[in-house]
């Protein structure tokens, strides 16, 4: 018998960390999207008040119920993560797992959002995301998710894209930075 | 020269530098320009046509004579404006366009050759003989016509792009700017401050005149913290906003590090795009000449510059000086530079009723400077008077004001033209020309301080409270309340050349001939002469040479109309703008599962679309790439290969109408597929043409899971998502991309059942998993699926697994498949296998081709509707003339055959109308040991065993081929059963 | 250029993808005859002033979006799903 084993290969690119800010890698876990059925949405999210005692999300929004989230992520679209799906959701909605298929990277330090300023033509700052909203927006030419959490902003991308998000990021990073000693 | 006790910049900090080699000394807070002439160099640039020895006009972004090299070797910035460059220690420049030095320029023959180079010389004197134009005139012209060079070098420095919001922009940071700025900040509202220069005040920073009972610059400076100190108002110095744009977005230019030696980590250079909801453009006006007989001589400026240079720098082009104008805001500046102790020995006014304001100078109402003279340097100026009468006095410098143009160049970029005004003798900008934006200050027509400072308060606030917020007005300092009068006058009549156009080298007698030759239109003498087409898009010079055009017509400004000003308001680097796209900014790489130990074994990667995907795997002995694909091939075809296929589009679908929405997008049925089974599928455009193919595997009753073709990945995606949206909004049913989850991994060849069952923790039989089956399978604990599908025409499968297990289980069936005899194989393999299959790719579906083209027409079901079907029925994409996809093999079994080469008959004239048809796809097939091709040819399928001639002009190549079917190896589909 | 996706809210052009004009929803129903095919897939106006098109959330939230806005000045008048928030 063989014996699979697990990689991801941004394990070696992160973290990094420059000026104020840091760049690692998180697991999210097991990720499902959950896209209810026409007409199925608020049974869906009474479903999953039952099941997980967090409701579906409204456009950028995110539920919560530890260690449970569930994003926004889409037009008829969330991600349920941290945990599996409870299989009964799927008389409401379509359940397609989505684990292994993003990277997750988490953006730490006050300057993150002038850090994604250059990369992403979405306004980053609390005030515009507060914690609890996401959005589906571009960083680069990458379709990415953006979560503001406690920690700092989780940007979700195709994991094939790791190599490259790592790079840009980390780049925009280090010119943030290197402003920064200009004063 | 330097004035005692005059400027603002800090003469204890004393910075070297050098301008052609030379050694010089300035202060911290000079520009490049100002230190040369505080160092006493007033020449500093030749023009770009004439070559004609040229000094600063300006003291800023509006510069045209001053253009320099900046900065040494790889670094080196060509066409930096000397008046915006700050200085820093060690700083390197060199003038540009003159051979072999500034001061001896050899190519100023072109200035005495004048007479036969004005307007639309291009036109009339490069006309013949034809062929000289590519090969003499145009490589001459350019060797002495231009600018600066690059250095040929990569460039080092690092740029960046980036994003802002905000509620209001103001642009600009002078009077009107601040108190706009503070309005809105005090309001609560988000506001960006943006300001070309690095030390906001903007005219205060070179003026005499209080503010508040302080000087303008401490006034300044006060206001600039008050606005530092708030939370919610960013401050960007040395950012021009170099354009307007839609639904409140601007782009803005920022000079990050320029102005030092070393900028580190940082990016030299920045472009912003922001986006505002409101926006203030205070850019306040820019002052204009009068044009007067070699009026291009340097130490000829501006007034204002002349008087700038004086308050804040502290420097002046010579001791002797003279001021000429045609308004009241000429005495000023003889006013100030007489205070600060230069020997001001005239102020000319062209108005016959003008007063001295100037104080006690040496007046000349009704009189005009009519001629500069000295050629490297101004030496002395000719006034005449009414009558006639002449005089000549020497100066060293002259101070010329033809009055001022607000600066409305953004409110232009969405289309508004502006409106003449007669009172203010210029052009105002137009309320509504940019929705959102509001002009406020010296650029919307404010004559004094006093005004721009209420009119950037009162538009700030308006701004902010448009938006919601509670603002008020804030209080409106003290300062200047005195309207300029001013008599225009655009040019002094006589002989000689007076210049326009300084960068360009336009005259008044360029644009009058191009008016006597029909030239009248604004634009076509725009055209003609080239007015107003250099980097400083003719900020000094299109409301004269409008003026001009307009008396020489004998119409009035209005109905002459204005050029249109377009972005950027000043040069962008492409640097800048592009800052970020090269290398993996360009386009992001993606990386399977595989790629690293693809690598490792020495594969070449080749992009598939973003994808890099492994070429081939060559072994120890293989020099050749065919080498290593030959024996792929025959791997495959005789023991088992492993090919990474994660690249293909997967896209899961979910519901009870699954099948009905599949029936809609595949030309034949899928409601009929059992679960557990696969089918193939062709999509059509609407158009009636091959959109994408693939399969489609019914894994559960409700689930299933579609292929696409790499390429058409993205493409399919966005036509579910149009399908279901827009037509089958009732289905129940949805999908969501799994690509990036799984991994998955052809395994084909006669030896891929028995590689798999090593490796499953259950193994199959072709009774339970018989061709274009599909199911649920586990290896090593982890579950996975299994597709029996086959590209290659073997007994294949394709494996998938969560991507975290990818590497590891490309890893193990390579090993096994290397017991087996065989191995990993890549894209030249897989090309090769599938030509041999006559499968099509997108190689064959290009976008031009039908469901008959391919042969494929009765997969397009008769029996229900799908997309494309009704007009891929169309009679024109369903005749039998039609080019048809057939296989060719070259008769002689050796000859290669390029793909790109056309078929003819094999006989008769080769001529374009002769053409039949075109070779799409090729390789060399191990299996049967000869060339083989897929091509399309008209009415091919009606000509197999016919010969066609194969040419391809381009790499010399003709060919007799038979024309067969495509299938070429194991046409009965045998071995995919076994 | 900005759009307010009715999902995601105001967005820059370019999370955005062109497709066409709106008139491309209304499908001719089955049966149709081949003129009236082709004058739908290949006829279109092309006014100077306001017009319907269709714009796909391609970065964003995967909506297709009708916008009606002005070719000439530029204004965008308002976005709207395709198909309506059946499933938001």
């Amino acid at each position: 018998m063989v014996e699979l084993t697990a990689q991801t290969p941004w394990a070696a690119l992160l973290p990094v960390t420059a000026g104020a800010t840091g760049l690692s890698a998180w697991d999210p876990g097991p990720m499902t999207a959950l896209m209810p059925y026409r007409g199925r949405r608020a049974a869906l999210s009474e479903a999953m008040q039952a099941a997980h005692g967090l409701g579906f999300p409204d456009p950028g929004e995110v539920t919560a119920a530890p260690p449970l989230r569930c994003l926004w992520t889409g037009r008829g679209q969330a991600f349920l993560m941290g945990g599996p799906a409870d299989p009964g959701l799927s008389a409401q909605a379509a359940l397609v797992d989505q684990s292994d298929g993003w990277v997750a990277l988490r953006l730490e330090g006050e300057t993150a959002p002038e850090v994604l300023a250059r990369l992403v033509p979405v306004d980053l700052r609390p005030a515009a995301l507060p914690e609890g909203r996401t959005l589906r927006t571009l960083c680069g030419h990458m379709t990415v998710s953006i979560t503001r959490a406690p920690e700092g902003l989780e940007i979700l991308a195709f994991r094939s894209m790791a190599g490259t998000l790592v790079h840009e990021i980390a780049d925009a990073m280090r010119l943030v930075a290197g402003r920064a000693v200009l004063g | 020269m330097r004035i005692d006790g005059m400027g603002r910049v800090d003469r204890a900090r004393v910075l070297g530098f050098t301008f052609d080699g030379r050694r010089y000394q300035g202060f911290a807070g000079d520009t490049l320009a100002s230190a040369l002439l505080g160092a006493g160099v007033r020449l500093m640039g030749r023009s770009f046509k004439y070559h004609r020895p040229r000094g600063p006009l300006t003291a800023g972004s509006a510069e045209p004579n001053a253009l320099v090299t900046v900065g040494r070797g790889a670094r080196a910035e060509p066409n930096t404006r000397a008046t915006m460059q700050e200085l820093y220690n060690g700083l390197a420049s060199v003038s540009q366009n003159r051979w072999p030095s500034l001061a001896l320029d050899l190519l100023s023959v072109n200035d005495l050759a004048a007479p036969f180079l004005g307007a639309g010389f291009y036109y009339k004197t490069f006309m013949w003989p034809k062929a000289f134009w590519e090969k003499v005139y145009e490589p001459v012209i350019r060797r002495a016509a231009g600018l600066g060079a690059l250095s040929g070098q990569p460039n080092p420095d690092r740029y960046e792009k980036a994003f802002a919001f905000c509620d209001v922009l103001v642009i600009g940071a002078g009077p009107a700017g601040l108190m706009a700025a503070l309005a809105a900040g005090q309001a609560g509202a988000q506001v960006i401050l943006c300001d070309e220069d690095a030390a906001p005040g903007g005219r205060l920073l070179a003026e005499a005149e209080a503010v508040d009972g302080r000087p303008g610059a401490d006034w300044t400076a006060a206001q600039w913290e008050a606005l530092r100190a708030m939370e919610n108002v960013r401050l960007m110095p040395r950012t021009t906003v170099t354009g307007a744009y839609d639904q409140g977005s601007y782009g803005a230019h920022e000079r990050v590090a320029q102005h030092l030696a070393d900028p580190g980590a940082a990016p030299v250079e920045c472009f912003w795009r922001i986006a505002a909801q409101r926006a203030v453009l205070c850019s306040g006006a820019l002052e204009r000449p009068i044009a007067f007989r070699d009026n291009d001589r340097p130490g000829v400026m501006l007034a204002g510059a002349l008087r700038g240079y004086a308050h804040r720098w502290g420097v002046a082009p010579g001791r002797r000086v003279a001021v000429f104008g045609n308004n009241d805001d000429a005495h000023r500046t003889a006013r100030d530079l007489a205070a600060a102790g230069l020997e001001v020995v005239a102020l000319v006014d062209s108005r016959h009723d003008a007063e001295n304001r100037a104080g006690d100078v040496p007046f000349f109402p009704g009189h005009v400077v009519s001629r500069a003279h000295g050629r490297r340097g101004l030496s002395a100026i000719e006034i005449r008077g009414a009558d006639g009468r002449r005089q000549r006095v020497a100066v060293e410098a002259l101070g010329v004001s033809g009055g001022w143009n607000p600066a409305l160049h953004l409110t232009c970029h969405l289309g508004a033209r502006p409106v003449w005004s007669e009172t203010l003798a210029a052009f105002l900008p137009r309320a509504d020309a940019v929705p959102g934006l509001r002009p406020a200050g010296a650029v919307a027509g404010a004559l004094s301080t006093t005004s721009c400072l209420r009119d950037g308060a009162e538009a700030g606030r308006a701004a902010a409270a448009d938006l919601g917020f509670a603002a008020v007005l804030p209080a409106i300092p003290e300062a200047e309340d005195a309207p300029g009068r001013l008599r225009r006058l655009w040019a002094v009549p006589g002989r000689g050349r007076a210049w326009l156009d300084f960068q360009n080298d336009v005259t008044v007698k360029d644009v009058k001939q191009a008016a006597a030759e029909n030239y009248a239109s604004v634009e076509h003498m725009k055209r003609y002469t080239t007015q107003g087409m250099a980097t400083d898009q003719g900020k000094s010079s299109n409301i004269g040479a409008l003026a001009i055009l307009a008396d020489a017509t004998g119409r009035d400004i209005p109905q002459t109309g204005t050029t249109t000003f377009r972005p950027p308001y000043s040069p962008v680097p492409i640097a800048a703008m592009g800052a970020g796209a090269q290398g993996q900014g360009f386009a992001p790489v993606r990386e399977t599962t595989s790629h690293a130990q693809s690598v490792a074994m020495g594969a070449p990667m080749v992009e598939a679309g973003l994808w890099y995907r492994p070429s081939y795997f060559p072994r120890a002995g293989e020099t050749t790439w065919r080498a290593a694909c030959d024996r792929e091939v025959a791997m495959v075809r005789g023991a088992v290969g492993i090919c990474d296929v994660s690249t293909l589009g997967k896209i899961e679908l979910v519901g009870p109408d699954v099948g009905a929405f599949l029936d809609v997008v595949y030309t034949n049925r899928f409601s009929t597929l059992k679960p557990g089974r696969v089918r193939y599928g062709l999509m059509l455009r609407e158009d009636g043409h091959v959109m994408d193919d693939g399969t489609t595997a019914r894994l559960e009753a409700d689930r299933w899971v579609m292929t696409t073709t790499t390429a058409a990945a993205g493409q399919v995606m966005r036509h579910l998502d149009w399908v279901q949206q827009a037509w089958a909004p009732g289905m129940d049913l949805r999908f969501v991309s799994v690509t990036e989850r799984w991994a998955q991994f052809a395994v084909a060849g006669p030896r891929s059942r028995e590689l798999l069952n090593g490796l499953l923790d259950a193994p199959i039989d072709d009774a339970g998993f018989p061709f274009m089956a599909c199911g649920p399978v586990s290896v090593g604990g982890v579950a996975g699926r299994l597709f029996r599908i086959s590209f290659s025409g073997e007994h294949a499968y394709e494996i998938a697994v969560p991507a975290r297990f990818g590497a590891s289980l490309f890893e193990a069936l390579v090993a096994r498949a290397e017991a087996l005899g065989g191995g990993a194989y890549g894209m030249e393999a897989l090309n090769v296998l599938r030509i041999e299959k006559g499968h099509v790719t997108h190689a064959e579906i290009h976008g031009r081709v039908t469901a008959f083209d391919i042969g494929f027409q009765r997969m397009i079901s008769p029996a229900k509707e799908c997309i494309g079907k009704a007009l891929a029925a169309r009679p024109g994409l369903v005749e039998e003339s039609r080019p048809q996809l057939v296989g060719l093999r070259p008769l002689d079994g050796q000859s290669p055959l390029p793909a790109g080469a056309h078929l003819f008959a094999a006989e008769g004239a080769v001529t374009p109308d002769t053409d039949l048809g075109y070779v799409t796809s090729t390789g060399y097939s191990p299996t049967l040991g000869l060339p083989l091709a897929l091509g399309f040819l008209a009415n091919g399928r009606a000509r197999h065993g016919e010969t066609v001639r194969l040419i391809d002009r381009l790499r010399g190549a003709e060919v007799a081929c038979e024309v067969t079917d495509p299938v070429a190896v194991d046409p009965d589909g045998g071995r995919l059963r076994g | 250029m900005r759009l307010s996706c009715p999902l995601c809210g105001e967005r820059d052009r370019r999370e955005f993808t062109y497709q066409g004009a709106a008139a491309m929803v209304d499908r001719p129903a089955p049966g149709a005859t081949t003129e009236q095919w082709s004058d739908w897939l290949h006829l279109r106006d092309n006014p100077a002033g306001r017009t319907r098109d269709l714009w796909y959330h391609e970065a964003g939230c995967g909506a297709w979006l009708v916008v009606e806005r002005d070719t000439v000045t530029h204004e965008i008048f308002g976005t709207a799903l395709v198909g309506g928030d059946h499933a938001d």
